[in-house]
């Protein structure tokens, strides 16, 4: 029964991709799946923090930026104006000027095994903290500007794309391990306002430092790890990226599905669903939790690491909430939670939705500027399609909160198997 | 002289309108975590709901500030602060109500908060577009400008008519409610229900009025709150997610569930945001002949500069939340 369901809402999916590619043409169609491929990797990564252990995750667009920003520097090629330079060597300095800075504080907070009394320890350790981040900032920000003017930003260090991906992956998981082990100790909402807060810092840092990443110029064209469209032309490449992805999902997939099945999976759920009587049996719930909030956030830097690829170009302005937030947890809830299959279906599916809205929406508003100029003489304002966009807003946010109270486990339910 | 009135101007005067205005939306959002034991995330977006009522009020009725003498928006705000409080109350009925009589973890509201604050983003953008407005259209904002009796200050304090009125606002509600919880029936009540919500329902309240009363207070406030801010700046249909997190860093500091604690919250995370983002270097400008020359006193020096000031309500998050997590006034944890 359970397989028949899940063969029906993958045919009708296929059947739905087939009706686009007819419909749209096949580079146009390719790309959209490349695309939502990268978006199935993310929602995998949010479906076993939220499905797996019930981790509230509002921040998803910051790992995202951080998997695309990395994969931009380790890729991206290298930029001789500023290594031949006397630049580095000074951003070298900055550098070294903060880990002392971190070592000086750092030891002043151990220094409680010298009999330095707690009080006294806070305030130095506080004050070393704040000096030595002020003179980082004030050397940084010359270094900074020099690059600017002379070099434009330091550029990539021209690794392949592969390597730029882990990394990417990787610098999710430092971030959300930091973030976790603050957080995780305490009641759920304070993990959403944390990671909704770390996700805006994220961007506004990659907006403003524009020696780091060229802030709104944006960097393109970003080197892909399979041939490009102006070597092989647009099907060809959009195919091969596609491999690359689907074989990652497919990947990740099976790995999940193990990991869901295994004793490991099973005291997730349990934590999840009755965390006391979990912590009653000897599991350590917080570090549990840490561990998969952790290994999701690498997924979603992985994922985001891919998505920005793809879109061969890093704009740090580029990164919405609503696009790299809300939009996969639409993906996740609507999918059904918990289902690894489901959160697949529903990436595909919301993202083909979202990516076809676009033009339904501005055609739709359209026609209702049209008739509304010729029977009520109406004026529609100048940026009707700005906000005709809107409406996709508006949408995301009722279907929230329609599947929350109607159909709360999804298209694909978790499947609760009884090992007994 | 002239640096200090400067540091009055940037520091005192700013930090004082920020600070009231995260008060505001904090007293909301702090009281219905009390009460019904969720993080609102819409909270923001019912501010600039609230505002855009006082708006649409301006605009039908731009003459009527002329009678009273007051800002025309300031005049308003009574009505848009109601509509507002029903809105958040419909809100409830139709949003959260449903999830609550499921008994769904509290984790599922947020979420369902944060769908309802995509919702009326939406319609407000749909509405109104993304550009900012302004609510002196039609009248002129008066601005008082101060000068001090000494020789050497030949700048002047700065402020404007909507400031002044903010933190007169400010006054009012927090003494209202100060005598709302402590000395009406309703009020007790909803401290009752803030402390024990099954054994205040068994002993006889009312609990549905208690989340509707609840729903009021916050939703006038939030609206007061971002009509406020928008007659000190411009109403900015954006701001959503930018000033939600000073307010949630102010209730936490504050202790949550505690209306004093979120105006005191209010007010660190306010002062936090203007002295992290000062430029300390002018203060050092008099001394000039008294610092050594081998000091090289920077041009800036800001502890954070002005595009990242949202990495200070978030600093000051953490930091409570590592040491302190019941905040200042001792409120629930989380």
């Amino acid at each position: 029964m359970a397989i028949k369901r899940e063969f029906i809402v993958f045919g009708l999916l296929g059947l739905f991709i087939l009706v686009i590619f007819t419909q749209m043409g096949t580079a146009f169609s390719l790309r959209m799946l490349m695309e939502a491929s990268c978006y199935a990797i993310i929602a995998l990564g949010l479906t076993i923090q939220w499905g797996y252990a019930g981790l509230f995750n509002v921040g998803i667009m910051g790992f995202i930026a951080v998997g695309g920003f990395l994969t931009m520097l380790i890729s991206f090629p290298v930029n001789d104006k500023f290594w031949n330079s006397s630049m580095p060597a000074e951003l070298g300095m900055v550098f070294v000027y903060a880990l002392v800075g971190i070592a000086l504080t750092w030891a002043i907070t151990k220094s409680g095994h010298f009999g330095v009394s707690k009080k006294l320890r806070t305030f130095l350790a506080v004050t070393t903290g704040a000096i030595a981040y002020l003179v980082v900032m004030n050397t940084l920000g010359p270094v900074g500007d020099e690059i600017e003017s002379k070099a434009g930003f330091i550029g990539g260090f021209g690794l392949p794309v592969f390597v730029g991906w882990v990394v990417g992956g990787l610098g999710a998981g430092i971030i959300a391990y930091y973030v976790g082990h603050i957080c995780l100790g305490l009641r759920s909402d304070y993990l959403a306002i944390a990671t909704l807060g770390i996700a805006e810092i994220i961007k506004a840092v990659f907006k403003n430092a524009d020696w780091l990443t060229q802030g709104t110029l944006t960097v393109s064209p970003l080197p892909w790890p399979t041939p490009t469209p102006n070597d092989v032309g647009f099907i060809a490449a959009r195919s091969g990226y596609l491999v690359v992805t689907t074989i990652l999902v497919v990947v990740i997939y099976f790995a999940l599905q193990r990991a869901y099945n295994a004793p490991w999976g099973r005291m997730m759920r349990a934590i999840r669903d009755n965390e006391v009587s979990s912590a009653a049996m000897g599991k350590n719930v917080n570090k549990r939790r840490l561990e998969i909030f952790i290994l999701g956030s690498i997924l979603m830097g992985l994922g985001g690491a891919a998505l920005i690829t793809s879109t061969r170009i890093f704009d740090p302005s580029g990164f919405l909430p609503l696009n790299h937030t809300f939009l996969i947890w639409v993906m996740v809830i609507l999918g059904g939670s918990g289902n690894n299959l489901g959160a697949i279906f529903g990436a595909i599916f919301v993202y083909l939705i979202w990516i076809i809205s676009e033009p339904a929406a501005i055609l739709m508003f359209q026609t209702i500027q049209t008739y509304g100029l010729a029977w009520f003489d109406w004026n529609a304002p100048s940026d009707l399609i700005s906000r005709a966009l809107q409406m996709r807003v508006f949408v995301i946010g009722l279907t929230i909160t329609l599947v929350l109270r109607f159909a709360p486990q999804g298209v694909l339910p978790e499947k609760v198997t009884n090992h007994g | 002289m002239n640096e200090l009135i400067f540091f009055f101007n940037k520091v005192v005067v700013a930090g004082t309108v920020i600070g009231s205005i995260y008060a505001l939306g904090a007293i909301g959002v702090t009281l219905v975590f009390a009460i019904l034991r969720f993080s609102h995330f819409a909270h923001a977006d019912i501010m600039t709901f609230g505002a855009f009522m006082s708006y649409i009020l301006v605009v039908a009725f731009p003459e009527l500030g002329g009678y009273v003498g007051l800002p025309t928006g300031f005049v308003v705000m009574p009505i848009a602060m109601l509509v507002t409080a029903f809105f958040a109350v419909g809100l409830d009925k139709a949003f959260y109500k449903p999830l609550r009589d499921n008994n769904v973890k509290p984790v599922v509201m947020v979420i369902a908060s944060i769908g309802v604050t995509l919702m009326i983003q939406g319609v407000l953008r749909l509405f109104a577009g993304t550009t900012s407005r302004n609510f002196y259209f039609a009248e002129n904002k008066e601005i008082f400008r101060i000068k001090l009796p000494f020789e050497a200050a030949s700048r002047k304090i700065f402020i404007t008519e909507p400031q002044i009125l903010l933190v007169l606002f400010l006054i009012v509600a927090v003494i209202s409610l100060h005598f709302f919880l402590t000395r009406s029936r309703l009020g007790k009540a909803m401290r009752a229900m803030s402390d024990n919500p099954d054994l205040s329902r068994i002993s006889g309240i009312n609990t549905n009025v208690v989340v509707w009363t609840t729903w009021m207070i916050a939703g006038g406030l939030a609206a007061a709150a971002g009509t406020l801010l928008s007659l000190d700046v411009t109403l900015k249909p954006d701001l959503s997610f930018n000033i939600l997190l000073p307010i949630f860093a102010a209730a936490v500091v504050g202790g949550v569930g505690k209306p004093y604690g979120a105006i005191a919250g209010g007010f660190v995370v306010g002062f936090a945001e203007t002295l992290a983002i000062f430029n300390w270097s002018i203060l050092l400008r008099p001394f000039s002949g008294i610092i050594p020359d081998w000091i090289d006193v920077p041009s800036t020096i800001a502890f954070v500069p002005t595009e990242y000031k949202i990495v200070v309500p978030f600093v000051l998050l953490i930091a409570i939340l590592v040491w302190r997590p019941t905040g200042i006034f001792k409120g629930k944890v989380l």
